[in-house]
């Protein structure tokens, strides 16, 4: 029956070219799906803009304080996406990352652990704090929204027990503190560079071949390419940059390279990208966002998921604690309070739906990325505190408006 | 029909605080043959179906599958038996796409990450078999599709698992002519593959177009068991509507 004309459309090559993979791009963005596209258009503007206001904001020195900056949301916000994307919410990630990090740094400091126990501690602290609320959210069955509400107040007054008098606690260890303050030696950060192009390439490809193996169209060439060479020429750009010398007083304090916290942070959205992207785990997450009811229906253990979720998101959130109190050198009694919103901003401009179902880790990336811009531009530019909170508040008002706004859009083209 | 039932139940009730819904119902389903249940709203299709699927558990009574007592208390163990239940409500994820959504919950692997190619492969074969020509592509999201396409991957992933019963809830209601042709194809195509079908619906045009015996269910009894040659629709609709009662004599199986 079937011969070759035969053969039902979804079995014939598709987006084989790079025009059809380009048609099809369009077509999703039209349908409501823009994924991270107006965060990477809002961090462009963003950019030329302070560098035009202020030139210093486009200085080798601001570019890798910019980094160390965006790096506790940055690792916060991949740790919330995992929440949002089964329509959940942590309000206490914050606080438990000030938690873990005022712990570490009490133990540390008070009990002479050295830094591998403390961070293990804080990490497994982490863990435990997102295990009671998974299971308060999945078996007691409290809104995720008022069990972080709660614990986001409790939390605040577990860290000043924590700390104790004094109010302040030092980090002194050297491994902690190259967390956010040391660089990588030149070398490296090319080593690196090259490793990670490489890798890029020699995985889309190995991918292409396994599906052209099975008789599907793989990813075209030319798209491998252009990606790849985004990736190469924005990678090479940022290394260069932070190779050179940026130090104010260079004779006294050199200071180049590659912030140690750049690969750290590229580790983690690897992981997660992968566990996200390419596992069961990640898949049954994204069914559980997307209609609990299909899920359950399918088979798939929805408290378990939701469980493993809060404790992905606070161990992570732990681990920001830790980075936090590495770029401080110290902890205070307000660890973490303020973080939390601008971390779910991030992840919410980088295109991660409140609603469940849909965001990626790399998008949160470029989230944090618009939240760590405005922040540092509009420091440079000498707006207070109150100013740029009230800014990222709008930013995160309109970020969530335009999901909103795209979900709407998307059922009514969807069906 | 020499071949024997697979599916079985013998005087299952359920209730739902004081309200019994299914009073002892008796009901099989045998291979390569399309059963219809048909009932008018509240009669207790929807709480049998549930029940099969493992969703809402019978409180009394016994279910056998293939000569085997089996309990069904979570969906897990419908699924393990292979009884497929494809809900009105659809049950797909809109937010994934084609191959995702027939894989849901039974994803292949290749080590620790997905075997997206063996997946994507195995849904295409599926469909192909059941000559479905009316999706474009497999990595479509679901929320891209029509009606008539949702209703086509949820029945093409009943197919996939080599279920052994699958049960479909209302598959036509909310579709036009063309995409209910196509639909209804796609039933008579799985009970030629052996499957054991059993069909809810309100529309007797499409259950005299496929079926090959319809139950009727009536306030929670069911009220018989006929065989679409010996009767029609009209006999049904008196059934239905509580106007013929088996005891009122019918040329039916006596269930």
């Amino acid at each position: 029956m079937s011969t070759q004309s035969d053969t039902p459309a979804y079995l014939q090559a598709q987006n084989s070219t790079l025009k059809d993979t380009w048609a099809t791009y369009l077509g999703r963005v039209r349908g409501g799906d823009m994924g991270p596209l107006p965060a990477v258009i809002g961090l462009i503007v963003l950019v030329i803009l302070f560098s035009f206001l202020r030139p210093v904001f486009f200085t080798p020195l601001n570019f890798a304080n910019f980094f160390t900056q965006a790096a506790v949301v940055a690792v916060l916000a991949m740790g919330i996406v995992f929440v949002l994307l089964l329509g959940e919410i942590d309000l206490s990630a914050g606080v438990t990352s000030g938690v873990a990090g005022s712990l570490l740094a009490v133990t540390m400091a008070r009990n002479g652990l050295s830094w591998y126990v403390a961070l293990a501690l804080a990490l497994v602290v982490g863990l435990l704090i997102g295990l009671f609320i998974g299971v308060l959210v999945a078996k007691v069955g409290i809104p995720s929204f008022v069990v972080t509400l709660a614990l986001f107040l409790a939390f605040q007054g577990l860290v000043l027990v924590i700390i104790g008098e004094g109010g302040n606690v030092r980090v002194t260890d050297p491994v902690i503190l190259a967390i956010e303050n040391s660089n990588m030696p030149i070398w490296l950060g090319w080593t690196l560079y090259v490793v990670m192009v490489l890798g890029y390439v020699l995985a889309a490809l190995d991918g292409r071949r396994r599906r052209l193996a099975r008789g599907f169209s793989g990813t075209p060439l030319s798209v491998i390419l252009i990606k790849a060479a985004v990736i190469a020429v924005v990678g090479f750009a940022t290394v260069w940059v932070l190779s050179l010398e940026r130090s104010t007083n260079p004779e006294v304090n050199p200071l180049s390279g590659v912030p140690i916290i750049i690969p750290i942070i590229a580790v983690i959205a690897l992981v997660f990208g992968f566990i996200l992207e390419r596992t069961k785990f990640g898949r049954h997450v994204y069914a559980v966002g997307g209609n609990v009811e299909a899920a359950r229906r399918a088979g798939i253990r929805i408290q378990q998921v939701r469980i493993a979720v809060f404790a992905i998101c606070s161990t992570t959130a732990a681990f920001a604690g830790v980075v936090a109190a590495s770029r401080a050198a110290s902890v205070d009694p307000n660890a973490g309070r303020f973080i939390v919103l601008s971390a779910i901003a991030a992840a919410v401009i980088g295109g991660t739906s409140l609603f469940g179902g849909r965001g990626r880790i790399y998008d949160a990336l470029i989230g944090a990325a618009v939240v760590a811009v405005i922040d540092n531009g509009m420091g440079l530019l000498g707006y207070s505190a109150g100013v740029k909170l009230m800014i990222t508040g709008g930013v995160l008002m309109l970020a969530a408006g335009a999901d909103a706004l795209s979900r709407k859009r998307s059922t009514s083209t969807g069906r | 029909m020499t071949t024997s039932p697979i599916l079985e139940v013998r005087q299952v009730t359920k209730s739902f605080g004081a309200v019994d819904v299914l009073k002892g119902i008796d009901f099989e389903v045998i291979p390569g043959t399309v059963t219809a249940l048909v009932g008018d709203n509240g009669a207790g299709k929807s709480t049998l179906i549930k029940g099969l699927a493992g969703i809402q558990p019978f409180d009394s009574g016994e279910v056998t599958f293939e000569g085997v007592k089996v309990n069904l208390n979570e969906p897990r163990d419908a699924a393990e038996l292979g009884i497929e239940v494809v809900y009105q409500d659809l049950a797909l994820c809109d937010n994934l796409d084609i191959v995702q959504n027939m894989f849901l919950g039974r994803e292949v692997k290749r080590g620790l990450p997905l075997d997206e190619a063996d997946m994507e492969s195995r849904a295409g074969e599926t469909l192909k078999s059941l000559s479905v020509r009316t999706v474009k592509s497999l990595r479509q999201k679901v929320s891209s599709l029509s009606g008539g396409q949702r209703q086509t991957v949820a029945i093409a992933r009943a197919v996939l698992w080599n279920n052994k019963v699958v049960i479909l809830d209302e598959p036509t209601a909310a579709l036009g002519v063309a995409q209910t042709e196509q639909v209804l194809n796609l039933v008579k195509r799985l009970s030629e593959q052996g499957l054991g079908v059993v069909i809810i619906s309100h529309n007797l045009q499409d259950v005299f177009e496929v079926a090959d015996y319809i139950y009727v269910l009536y306030l929670g009894t069911m009220v018989v068991r006929l065989k679409r040659e010996d009767t029609s629709p009209s006999e049904v609709v008196e059934y239905i509507t509580g106007g013929k009662t088996n005891n009122a004599g019918s040329n039916g199986d006596l269930v």
